[in-house]
């Protein structure tokens, strides 16, 4: 129960943490200032707040959870791939799109593609495939609060309970503090997880008596050996998916966060320390998901390695419920709970848990973005400001908030399990499909805003594809394949137990190429915005002008 | 020839991320518990943020910055949020 007291203090410092950025900011209540912070965030909220906002529930116990199943892949597949483009986009598109958000006051990503393109209801169709793809996001924070209220707490805080706690926490702190309460709720957070990874590690490592031994037994078991090496997924698969972080710029809240920095220089530092950051999250969620399979004395761990085994020995005969279930109970997302109740002392197993928290609560830019679109994409532009004003659309906006959280805890509640982690896995695929919009905007004086809604519909079909496919075609056991189509013998799309395949690549890496030339071509064959438009993007180099 | 010098090395590491050479390697375990797959790309995430820093350093847009100033004390008409239909 001491962990979930912890836990419970901590939703505590974050709420007042959001109320008391409210009252600094007096009651003002001007749009820019409420969702935006006034482009006013200093250099380091500025780097940890982009950081805690990039890392969700996934991020501790998923990565865990997939080094658990998976090994060492989990690191080079979704931690140093990050770290590359993440940084990567801030620095090439973020300070663009920072630059252009102070020059001519664009507070979303569509305000600007509405004022490039010269276009309205097309704009409005980004909106509407951009706020699809986040809302799954905004559900599986409230599950992940849910249960893991249920799990700190021993089973003592119900599960309707613990994600009714957190989306009222998080609504509001956001309802309050708008973005500088998210910022620094957000900063709060990443120093809280940072910290955790590095004592979850020490604690365990000190516990166990050291990790070479584990590593050594791991090493020698030719069962868990695999999990040292990259056996379990294939190369193809490994380098595609260094396109799903492409997509971390395209998410609204990403973006709109870009056009919070004071200066550009805050990029600067932000660019630099974020692979370090990276390194120092992901680096001990996965050794600790690896390291334990060797914790067999943690009873929690030792009925998923049990479960593991049967389904490994016994595939052939196993009926696909038996195998669900078998699944179920191998999966790894709570190992690192496990392993902190098991090594860690009560007090320490709180502050941990509320370190988790931290993470599983990073819905709140989420919630603030989507409210910032809708105020500002279909309040603001279909006549709301004008004939409301500032402030009433201030207010638009916190109704919002309100209605978002409630939306997604009923949803929350309803929903089976793995629903809405599926949603997300698309939602990954998606926002990188869009990423040609972000490109062509800032880079391309050819582009047309038709090139931008065929980028748009064909993200909007080749997602529904993917899911009505998944939906029709069940997935093959574990270790299998299942054929979908098949051309001059090449299996050309296959069903596989995690998803989809096309020609052994994650369906993303069709996707982007095929939207990128839908922006090319459609652009090439239709009339471009008008030059004065282009003047103000595109403007003439000055010879004497700095690179 | 400097910002084509960051270019490669961009490209370099973005090739780098595919370390075939490891795929299937369990030993040696460096420092005696990190495998080898994982030591490296450690490793790797260390060498982003030198590349970062040296693209922060040598390639920064700062006509992005000056663009912000001049605007500011030019007459450019801001189109504004959602100024134009």
């Amino acid at each position: 129960m001491i962990p979930a007291v912890v836990v419970f203090l901590y939703l505590g410092v974050v709420l007042y943490i959001g109320i008391f950025a409210f009252r600094r900011a007096g009651g003002r209540e001007e749009a820019e200032g409420y969702f935006l912070a006034n482009r006013s965030l200093g250099q380091y909220v500025f780097l940890l707040s982009l950081f805690g906002t990039n890392m969700t529930a996934f991020t501790i116990l998923g990565s865990a959870g997939h080094a658990f199943g998976n090994g060492v892949v989990t690191y080079g597949l979704m931690g140093s791939s990050s770290a590359l483009v993440i940084p990567l986009t801030l620095y090439l598109f973020g300070t663009r799109v920072w630059a252009l958000g102070k020059r001519f006051g664009f507070m979303t990503p569509v305000q600007m593609y509405r004022d490039r393109w010269e276009c309205g209801h097309i704009g409005t169709a980004i909106f509407a495939v951009q706020a699809t793809l986040l809302v799954p996001y905004i559900v599986i924070a409230v599950m992940g609060g849910g249960t893991t209220l249920n799990a700190v707490s021993g089973g003592a805080v119900p599960y309707w309970f613990g994600g009714l706690v957190v989306a009222a926490v998080v609504m509001s702190y956001v309802f309050f503090g708008g973005m500088q309460g998210t910022a620094w709720v957000n900063t709060f957070q990443t120093v809280l997880f940072l910290t955790f990874g590095a004592a979850a590690i020490v604690f365990i490592g000190v516990s166990i008596g050291g990790f070479p031994q584990a590593m050594e037994r791991l090493a020698d078991a030719p069962e868990t050996a695999a999990l040292l090496t990259r056996e379990r997924v294939p190369p193809k698969f490994f380098f595609s998916y260094m396109l799903i972080p492409l997509s971390s710029i395209m998410f609204p809240h990403i973006s709109i966060f870009c056009l919070t920095a004071r200066r550009m220089g805050q990029f600067r530092k932000t660019v630099v320390f974020y692979p370090l950051c990276i390194l120092a999250i992901w680096l001990p969620c996965t050794f600790l998901g690896l390291a334990a399979n060797a914790m067999t004395d943690v009873p929690g761990i030792e009925s998923k390695l049990e479960a593991r085994a049967t389904l490994a020995a016994e595939r052939e005969t196993l009926s696909p419920a038996e195998t669900a279930d078998l699944q179920r109970a191998a999966a790894g997302d709570d190992v690192i709970i496990l392993m902190l109740e098991h090594y860690a002392p009560l007090w320490l197993a709180g502050l941990l848990g509320a370190g988790i928290m931290a993470a599983v609560m990073a819905s709140d830019s989420q919630i603030l973005a989507l409210s910032t679109m809708f105020t500002e994409d279909v309040f603001a532009y279909y006549g709301g400001k004008s004939r409301f004003g500032s402030a009433v659309q201030v207010q638009t906006g916190r109704l919002f908030v309100v209605l978002i959280a409630l939306v997604a805890y009923v949803i929350a509640l309803q929903a089976p399990p793995g629903i809405f982690g599926i949603a997300v896995q698309y939602a990954f695929s998606g926002f990188t499909t869009l990423l040609p919009l972000l490109v062509a905007a800032l880079f391309w004086r050819g582009s047309t805003k038709w090139g931008a809604l065929a980028v748009v519909v064909w993200t909007a079909a080749t997602m529904a594809a993917i899911a009505v496919l998944q939906a029709v075609v069940p997935a093959p056991p574990p270790g299998t394949v299942a054929p979908v189509w098949t051309l001059a013998g090449v299996d050309v799309i296959t069903r596989t137990p995690g998803g989809t395949d096309v020609l052994g690549y994650m369906p993303v890496l069709p996707m982007l190429i095929g939207s990128s030339l839908l922006m090319v071509v459609v652009s090439w064959l239709t009339p471009k915005p008008d030059a004065v438009t282009l003047a103000r993007y595109f403007p003439v180099e000055s010879p004497s002008r700095p690179n | 020839m400097r910002n084509w010098l960051l270019a490669a090395a961009v490209l370099a590491l973005y090739l780098l991320h595919q370390d075939f050479w490891f795929w299937n390697a369990a030993r040696p375990l460096v420092f005696g518990f990190l495998p080898p797959g994982l030591f490296y790309h450690a490793l790797y995430s260390l060498a982003v943020a030198a590349l970062m820093w040296a693209l922060v350093r040598f390639a920064w847009p700062a006509h992005l910055e000056a663009d912000d100033h001049a605007a500011t004390t030019a007459s450019d008409p801001p189109a504004g949020a959602g100024g134009r239909t």
